[in-house]
């Protein structure tokens, strides 16, 4: 066996790298039983739930229609933010970001890999997800397909800047309380109930929330077909302020 | 040139200063073992040269590189192995192993590493499941599978049972043939049986730099140490 160097050691090619660390990263996932229950199985509920019983009352439109965009965005905020604050919350205490930090992949190719391992596991959801809801009559407007990926799109940076910045800042305990606790607190504030079913000034600033504009914005999307304009402006503002806060106050050990 | 240079190195954390203006240096093709008491800026030291750490003042050289954002290409010539391991838990020693190899060109093979650090038989149990030394052996690996020119591990031996650690110290000793390897730890015999050059810290500062003989001056390592350190057996 030879662990002597080679003549010139070197990296992989960046783009294996990155596309490295995105499979390993989504593999961990896929296989990690609490990742699956927030990921798939909780939503997968939800959509299962909202459909079987009128309440809570969803607005104008098709309800199933309705609670398919909610539950869809529900999936992103649990792969975006819940689970990634989790695990990056427990990597940086198990040491584990130091150390890829310290081989080829490095800092940057830590975060390459956390978006393309975020987008895959949507991309996986939004196809599990897309298929159950179809089995209850789930017809998206067809226009609406476009916007609707943008707006998933957007609402995932959004949620994983919020989760590095959580995930970066405090203990990993508390990660793990605060970040279960805000899954939570979402689902009636814009994911799964619309914000215009919220009371009084509740309602706006639900909207003004990342949570209302994800799941508005899918709603208004998939639902009629619409381009969600101000809510994608509300999404680049918060992936824009956490993203910074979180490029500022981000510590990569414990 | 030296494949580790530290000259007038300072680290301060917060208002400790954890490294104060240490000077050393590491060549390719031998072992360097710095002891010290906990505290002394060991592990610091070698953070610094990992990229890990900023030094506050003076300079870390890794072949010639500062190692504080050095790009891939660099840090692809530099194997780690962290005090606290920095393993993935919630995957395979064996899933964790390739994926290191891929971040590499021409990486180690996974299977003959594993197999010489007898970590097959556990290889595809998740690391949380591993005992402490099963864990140690895994970020050893995973240390020494890109192949590196200069190997920096924080006590490779800790934990480990006596047949598990000549395992260790004979696979180190294969690896700097061809490398640099700068090892910590507080084990004098494994200081006594692997290095070629010894570095002693104490508060910071280096207090005892050379060959074996060299720092021993006719006594024995753990004399040495003491006199050299607390300046009392505790």
């Amino acid at each position: 066996m030879s662990t002597s160097p080679s003549e010139v050691a070197a990296p992989a090619s960046r783009t294996s790298r990155w596309l490295a660390q995105a499979r390993f990263e989504t593999a961990t996932t896929l296989r990690h039983g609490e990742q699956l229950l927030v990921a798939i199985v909780l939503p997968a509920l939800a959509l299962v739930g909202l459909t079987l019983s009128d309440s809570p009352e969803l607005g104008a439109g098709r309800r199933i229609d309705l609670a398919t965009a909610g539950v869809l965005a529900l999936a992103v905020v649990s792969t975006a933010f819940t689970g990634q604050a989790i695990a990056t919350g427990f990597d940086r205490r198990h040491g584990v970001l130091r150390f890829l930090g310290a081989t080829p992949l490095g800092r940057e190719g830590l975060i390459a890999g956390k978006l393309g391992a975020v987008a895959l596991v949507v991309g996986v959801q939004l196809l599990l997800l897309g298929l159950l809801a179809a089995c209850f009559g789930w017809h998206p407007e067809p226009s609406g397909l476009v916007p609707a990926l943008v707006t998933v799109a957007l609402g995932a940076a959004a949620f994983l800047s919020l989760a590095m910045l959580l995930a970066g800042t405090v203990r990993a305990e508390a990660v793990l309380a605060l970040a279960n606790l805000a899954w939570v607190l979402l689902l009636g504030l814009g994911i799964l109930l619309p914000t215009d079913r919220l009371p009084g000034a509740l309602a706006s600033i639900a909207g003004l929330l990342p949570s209302g504009a994800l799941g508005d914005g899918l709603r208004a999307a998939l639902v009629h077909g619409q381009w969600p304009l101000a809510q994608w402006l509300v999404l680049l503002v918060w992936t824009g302020v956490a993203g910074s806060a979180a490029a500022r106050w981000f510590h990569w050990s414990d | 040139m030296s494949a580790v240079e530290v000259v007038g190195l300072r680290r301060d954390v917060g208002a400790v200063r954890a490294v104060d203006d240490a000077s050393w240096s590491a060549q390719s093709g031998a072992v360097t073992a710095v002891l010290g008491p906990n505290g002394a800026g060991k592990t610091t030291t070698m953070e610094c040269l990992e990229g890990l750490q900023r030094p506050t003042a003076g300079t870390a050289r890794v072949l010639g590189v500062d190692p504080w954002r050095a790009p891939a290409e660099h840090r692809a010539r530099i194997g780690v192995m962290l005090q606290d391991g920095g393993l993935p838990v919630s995957t395979t020693a064996r899933r964790l192993l390739r994926h290191v190899a891929r971040l590499h060109r021409f990486p180690a093979d996974v299977t003959t590493l594993m197999t010489r650090l007898d970590l097959e038989r556990v290889g595809d149990r998740s690391v949380r499941r591993l005992s402490g030394g099963e864990r140690q052996r895994v970020a050893l690996a995973a240390a020494l599978v890109g192949r590196p020119e200069v190997a920096f591990l924080d006590e490779p031996t800790a934990g480990l049972d006596p047949h598990a650690r000549l395992e260790v110290w004979d696979l180190v000793r294969e690896t700097a043939q061809s490398a640099a390897v700068v090892v910590t730890t507080h084990s004098f015999e494994e200081a006594e049986r692997l290095a070629d050059h010894v570095v002693i810290m104490n508060l910071g500062r280096v207090v005892a730099e050379g060959s074996l003989a060299e720092v021993c001056d006719g006594r024995s390592l753990e004399e040495r140490y003491f006199s050299l350190t607390r300046g009392v057996r505790r």
